[in-house]
């Protein structure tokens, strides 16, 4: 993996393409900077830190706009730090949106929206009961395990709690668009997390652009 | 979501005629056929023409739809289209009707002589 953008997701909307109408996100990607190159050597792993945005510089606390001056930026609103190749960047760099173009497949990582606590229909997809002819088992989980063996219920077991806010990959999404001016990516499909929240888009792990196939 | 606007904006016809419910009209549409197969295999394309009754238009924006109906061998035929897609090469006003509603949704259950619309008088 060699490229990747922090962005906004800016919501979604539809495109005709071709003869099809296709969904796609709106995401407003950089330009980031590159705020810190890490190294084996000074902090034993390597890797890139991105920075997105601005605060209001009498929002940014010391720390943060001190470690953004260090690479001649203002405070960033976003920070992300992703398994880069520490060779190719250098701090103060800017990234823009014109590392992808059109055709190209892409991954993209956000934190989902939160659904609070959970039943286990809606976390988990159980069918429930009947909604009515008398029945009075509607949307509870039922047995969770079994009696004197193993007398315990199993770890990992599938139950009712928080969920949501987590953070989320969506492989394979295919650039359809990209508009280097505005700082526009649009991908096909659904992309974690709700509008203005960050994703990051990496180049995608699985799909390489093969030639002649869309 | 000012770009998203913008984004879609960019998506509108601007060719497109001004029609309404109950308006009769003919669509014409690009259809593409693979033909052949193996190392013959091409693309073909062709028009086709569907014209009928507007019964519904919904939505706005790039995402606008209307709905024609027709009554082909009996059976009543309706199709929707994307009023802004790019299948649609041409859409043309066959006649205004009068209508009072929107949506016109009693004719299904009309036949013969009860499932026309009155034609629009001109009024000046």
């Amino acid at each position: 993996m060699d490229k990747a953008i922090i962005g906004e997701k800016l919501g979604m909307t539809q495109l005709f393409k071709e003869d099809a109408v296709i969904p796609v996100t709106v995401i407003k990607a950089g330009p980031c900077v590159v705020t810190q190159v890490k190294d084996r050597e000074r902090d034993g792993y390597e890797a890139v830190q991105l920075g997105y945005g601005e605060v209001k510089p009498e929002r940014a606390n010391q720390p943060l706009k001190g470690h953004c001056e260090k690479a001649g930026a203002k405070p960033a609103r976003f920070l992300a730090e992703v398994p880069l190749d520490p060779a190719s960047y250098k701090r103060g760099q800017k990234i823009k949106v014109d590392i992808f173009e059109e055709g190209d497949r892409a991954d993209v990582t956000g934190v989902s929206k939160g659904k609070g606590f959970a039943g286990v229909v809606k976390r988990w997809g159980f069918r429930g009961g009947p909604a009515s002819h008398g029945a009075r088992f509607h949307r509870a989980p039922g047995a969770i395990g079994q009696c004197a063996t193993p007398s315990r219920v199993f770890k990992g077991k599938k139950l009712p709690g928080r969920m949501g806010t987590d953070r989320v990959t969506v492989q394979n999404l295919l650039v359809v668009g990209v508009d280097a001016e505005k700082g526009l990516l649009m991908v096909k499909g659904a992309v974690p997390g709700a509008r203005g929240a960050m994703v990051l888009v990496r180049e995608s792990v699985k799909g390489k652009k093969r030639s002649g196939k869309r | 979501m000012k770009e998203i606007e913008t984004i879609e904006r960019s998506q509108l016809k601007e060719d497109v005629i001004p029609f309404q419910p109950g308006d009769t009209v003919k669509v014409t549409i690009v259809i593409k056929e693979a033909t052949g197969s193996g190392e013959k295999k091409s693309v073909r394309t062709r028009t086709q023409a569907f014209q009928g009754l507007v019964i519904r238009r919904q939505g706005s924006g790039a995402r606008e739809t209307f709905t024609v109906r027709k009554v082909s061998f009996g059976v009543g035929v309706e199709r929707t289209f994307p009023v802004h897609s790019p299948v649609i090469r041409n859409i043309e006003m066959v006649q205004e009707g009068d209508v009072r509603r929107a949506k016109l949704y009693y004719i299904r259950d009309k036949v013969g002589k009860a499932a026309r619309v009155k034609k629009k008088k001109l009024t000046s």
